[in-house]
């Protein structure tokens, strides 16, 4: 199937009209020795069947267990509005409001993101989003450097293992000379990226680290989660110049690995700097309110080589799923939603006695536990139990083969905590 | 200022030596291409500029030019005005809506600059 | 009232849509240090005061659903419900992407690994290439991904002179943006009278200073390359790397492949070719695929097929990771859905009607609106306003406006930068003859009015809730948050 429109009665007509004879003229700009013999494609198939299909594919994966796994990507409850809403198609078909008259229900749903962002962040300004909190960071790190003209850009022990890696691959090529953690922080550093809480799960308090950054003139980066803001302290407050996140957990479906949302916010003295598009408020001559696409001039398209990065799009559907997210829970949805995730992450780690927990601090949301044995067997063990036990720190390049990283959300019940403490300490004694 | 007595550059940009106190500002044709400007970025008093670096860049709806230093020499003074009001340069480009002005020039490279007869020729040919 | 209120000017103390359940275990409370010292400004809102809002914004949109939306370079077409439908089944959307960093959980992703394996097959045949990868998560980033490869490739021969891309001044600006992010410098390649890259500037701008060659074929002028051959065996003669910019692709599906063009890699905009939602500008995907050269090189991880199981490998001359997992998985899903419903037959058939559907308008309009260039184009055609400017003081942004008026989308306009006042226009091959009629009659009715009544056209959109935005103003006067009154 396919769903071209135009029929054969049409297509003579419209020959005629163009003075052509036969479709082959029309692609005659394509030179002979160029053209494709043949190709190793299936045929087409009919809407019943691939529906077929794919369910019994969709059904080789197995999303039904119970959730400890996280690692910045966390299984919280979608309300059903938000399917609902951002599944109109006046959203999801439109594309990047180019004309801002037919676009105004894009530009104010972003205009409001933006502006829910900063709130959420104690921050001044947001962009319309970024692909997701990865490259989010190197964005980040770009926009740091250019702010202070300079290089060096420290990442944190805190930060995801696989952001970091993103970061180099990203800036491979660029000006930036990323190093580690334990680098000390000099007159050369364009930022310090730290996490919060930390890859591990644990809680931080940033503001000396802000302190010691600003006097050496460099900014502060820092990766939050956007759920723990309900309860935790924010970038803002900690004097963050620039904030990153992960929105997943803001009415994103976990979708193996995306579309997710990247989400960046900074000062308002940073504008200018801050790459990505962003929505701003303007009047027609009438004097009527309305939302145009702002400061476009520092994009690729029309600042090419130069622009501040080479983003086009964004997420922008994304983001509106995570502001119909936001208005869905509102203050006290997402307050309550916080104190869940730890609350009863605090009563899963008094369950798994044990085991030695790793975190040195207090934690939000997630924690790392070393089992007796290998965390991969045990994870495994659990698999069977329909448990999906969390991520073996060990496949992620960083912690001992016995460590585990666990992470509770709201959605998870007592009873399913009970039975995972219990199943765990079956697995690791068998 | 009075277009004729000034010196410019190929990139639309005129400067006048007042008492070895050298005002740089874009022109009217420069102005026309970007339309509404919006936003000045300046440079920092006391920056020394090689001839070519980036002196500021003025950003309009449409574009976000770089504005280049037309010789070398040292930046004594930038019109804070355009941070509050970037449309002065629309309203009056070779007056109040002056960029930069600079000190310690090579005067040299100013002597080779275009007079304003020369510039007019140029212009027909852009 | 025009106005809809915000979010923030809504709603009242005390009301909320969602809470989670009440709390089953017992209460905890952070150490101070770590608890938010701020007020949470958030919204209070029921959800029907939410359903409502959203519901009344989305009807100030124009959409592929609602809308004829020609947006030259965007190839906004219709995009299938059954491509929806897949993408929400719950062992796709709520499976967690972590499952693949553990050998144990793999056999619980085996659907969604064979998605991955099988649509990375399938664009490096519609491409004629190796291999793909579907990490990148929109076109430009796709573009910094296949540059980044150019220069893994270069490095890896110890051939450390490269430090330029060649890119022509009709490319997306994306393709400059991209190749300095990744450290390069990039050199622009004029375009001759006929709207193609001027061989012999090219000629002479290639050297062994030259890493890659970025190309868009058809190019932003709606015009097939007519060297492209040339182009490519002239790069690869002095070591260069030719990069594909997929955004075209429509124009030619099934009709000549890039890596038989002699590409060495390419980014899709899955969105665009696959029909899959723009999502009011995202996301999308970019994804890419590499001839055999660049195949070593590929972000990790891949995914591998072992005797009929699906599993990771990680190359050791990877350039990293470009995503956390596989890129936007569900967008890619929704293309592969796409592709697996035409066939190869079909997507034959789709270059064939876009190209078709270009012609007719642009057959129906030429003599009114001055084509940029002479000659039948390929997928889009590329207008110019300018005699209308010259003669009547109607510039291509008047006809675009006055296009809402009568209820279409307008075209792209003032791109690409090299003709002014350009009207691109994409109709797509989803698009009726009667739809592309009516577009038509439109644009020459407003050819008319551009003559007879210019005064009219300057104040359109006037059916919209808002009229043309100061958009000066509102750069001058940034207002681009909305925040509590006791902050500044």
């Amino acid at each position: 199937m396919d769903w071209t429109t135009i029929t054969e009665v049409e297509k003579r007509d419209i020959f005629k009209t163009v003075g052509v004879e036969a479709m082959e003229e029309l692609f005659a700009a394509i030179p002979e020795s160029l053209r494709l013999d043949s190709w190793d494609m299936p045929e087409g198939k009919n809407e019943s069947a691939l529906l077929r299909e794919f369910k019994a594919l969709s059904q080789r994966n197995n999303a039904e267990q119970v959730c400890f796994m996280g690692g910045g990507y966390y299984d919280h409850y979608i309300p059903a509005a938000v399917d609902a809403l951002a599944g109109r198609s006046e959203f999801y078909t439109a594309y990047t409001p180019y004309q801002p008259e037919c676009s105004q229900g894009t530009l104010q749903a972003i205009y409001e993101y933006q502006s829910l962002i900063c709130r959420l962040m104690d921050m001044e300004c947001a962009n319309a989003s970024l692909y997701d909190g990865g490259t989010a960071i190197f964005e980040a790190a770009v926009m740091a450097a250019r702010i202070t003209k300079r290089q060096r850009v420290i990442v944190h022990d805190s930060v995801h293992p696989l952001w970091k890696q993103m970061l180099e691959t990203h800036a491979a090529g660029s000006v930036l000379k990323i190093e580690t953690g334990s680098e000390p922080i000099s007159e050369e550093t364009a930022c310090v990226i730290v996490q919060n809480p930390a890859f591990l799960g644990t809680l931080q308090d940033y503001a000396d680290l802000a302190q010691q950054c600003h006097e050496l003139g460099a900014l502060l980066v820092m990766a939050v989660n956007p759920v723990s803001l309900g309860i935790v302290r924010t970038p803002g407050s900690m004097g963050a110049d620039i904030t990153v996140a992960e929105g997943q957990s803001l009415g994103l479906p976990l979708g193996f690995g995306g579309p997710y949302l990247g989400i960046l916010a900074t000062k308002k003295k940073y504008i200018r700097k801050m790459p990505g598009r962003i929505v701003g408020a303007a009047a027609d001559d009438k004097g009527r309110p309305g939302y145009v696409l702002t400061l476009q001039a520092r994009e690729q398209h029309i600042r090419r080589e130069k622009a501040l990065s080479n983003i086009c799009s964004n997420q922008a559907l994304c983001a509106l799923r995570a502001l119909i997210h936001l208005c869905l829970l509102g203050k006290e949805g997402l307050r309550e939603t916080a104190y869940a995730c730890h609350a009863k992450t605090a009563y899963l780690m008094s369950k798994l006695d044990f085991v030695q927990v790793l975190n040195d601090g207090p934690v939000f949301n997630e924690f790392a536990v070393r089992l007796p044995k290998n965390a991969e067997v045990v994870a495994a063990a659990l698999l069977e139990k329909g448990f999906l036990a969390g991520i073996p720190l060990h496949t992620l390049g960083c912690g001992k083969p016995n460590d585990l990283l666990v992470a509770v959300t709201e959605k998870r019940t007592r009873d399913e905590l009970d039975s995972f403490a219990a199943v765990l300490q079956e697995a690791c004694h068998e | 200022m009075n277009p004729d007595t000034l010196k410019y550059t190929e990139e639309h940009e005129w400067i006048i030596n007042v008492d070895g106190t050298y005002i740089i500002g874009i022109t009217e044709y420069a102005v026309d291409a970007l339309g509404e400007i919006t936003f000045v970025e300046l440079p920092e008093v006391g920056k020394f500029l090689e001839r070519s670096e980036d002196i500021a860049i003025v950003e309009s709806v449409k574009a976000a030019n770089d504005i280049y230093a037309p010789i070398c020499g040292t930046v004594f003074a930038v019109n804070d005005t355009l941070e509050m009001e970037p449309d002065l340069i629309n309203r009056d480009c070779y007056g109040k809506g002056w960029i930069v002005k600079m000190k310690d020039v090579n005067e040299e490279e100013y002597a080779d600059l275009m007079d304003a007869r020369s510039y007019r020729g140029y212009l027909k040919t852009v | 009232m025009n106005k809809i209120k915000t979010i923030f000017e809504t709603g009242a103390p005390g009301r909320c849509a969602v809470m989670p359940e009440p709390l089953d275990v017992p209460d905890v409370s952070l150490p101070e240090v770590f608890q938010r010292d701020t007020p949470l400004a958030l919204t209070e809102l029921s959800e029907m005061d939410v359903v409502r809002h959203f519901t009344r914004l989305s009807r100030r949109n124009f959409g592929v659903d609602s809308h004829f939306y020609p947006l030259g370079s965007c190839t906004m077409k219709y995009n299938p419900k059954i491509s929806e439908s897949v993408a929400s089944l719950p062992g796709f959307a709520s499976l967690h992407p972590g499952l693949t960093l553990v050998p144990a959980y793999r056999e619980t992703c085996q659907g969604a690994l064979e998605v991955v394996y099988e649509l990375e097959r399938l664009l490096a045949e519609i491409a004629g290439m190796a291999a793909g990868c579907l990490q990148p998560m929109a076109g430009a980033h796709g573009e910094l991904t296949g540059v980044l490869l150019i220069a893994a490739y270069h490095r890896s021969k110890n051939d450390m002179k490269r430090d330029t891309i060649l890119i022509p001044d009709s490319a997306h600006g994306t393709n400059p943006a991209s190749a300095a992010m990744a450290g390069f410098k990039t050199v622009t390649l004029p375009s001759n009278a006929q709207g193609s890259v001027d061989y012999d500037a090219y000629a002479a701008l290639m050297g062994e200073h030259v890493a890659g060659v970025m190309l868009t074929c058809p190019n932003t002028h709606g015009l097939f390359e007519p060297h492209v051959a040339e182009i490519a065996a002239l790069a690869h003669e002095h070591g260069a790397l030719m990069y594909y910019d997929g955004a075209n692709l429509n124009a030619i599906l099934g009709k000549c492949r890039p890596g038989d063009l002699g590409f060495d890699v390419m980014h899709y905009n899955l969105h665009k070719t696959f029909g899959t939602p723009h999502g009011m500008g995202g996301p999308g995907s970019g994804a890419i695929a590499v001839g055999e050269r660049l195949a070593p090189f590929l972000p990790n991880p891949r995914v591998v097929k072992n005797d009929g199981i699906y599993d990771l490998h990680f190359g050791d001359s990877s350039i990293g990771r470009m995503a956390p997992f596989f890129g936007n998985f569900l967008v890619a899903l929704r293309a592969y859905v796409y592709i697996l419903a035409v066939g190869g037959e079909g997507l034959k058939k789709i270059s064939e009607n876009a190209v078709l559907n270009a012609n007719y308008v642009l057959a129906r309009l030429k003599e009114h609106w001055r084509p940029a260039f002479d000659g039948l184009c390929m997928h889009e055609c590329l207008l110019t306003a300018a005699d209308m400017t010259a003669d009547h003081g109607i510039r291509a942004l008047d006809v675009a406006k006055a296009l809402l008026d009568r209820g279409f989308h307008a075209p792209t306009v003032y791109f690409p930068l090299t003709v002014k006042e350009g009207l691109m226009i994409e109709p797509t091959e989803t698009e009726s003859q009667e739809t592309l009629d009516d577009f038509c009659d439109a644009m020459l009715e407003i050819a008319r009015s551009a003559i007879e009544d210019p005064e009219s056209l300057h104040h359109a959109p006037v059916s919209l809730p808002v009229g043309r935005l100061n958009e000066a103003q509102a750069a001058r006067n940034l207002d681009c948050a909305a925040l509590p009154q006791n902050k500044s």
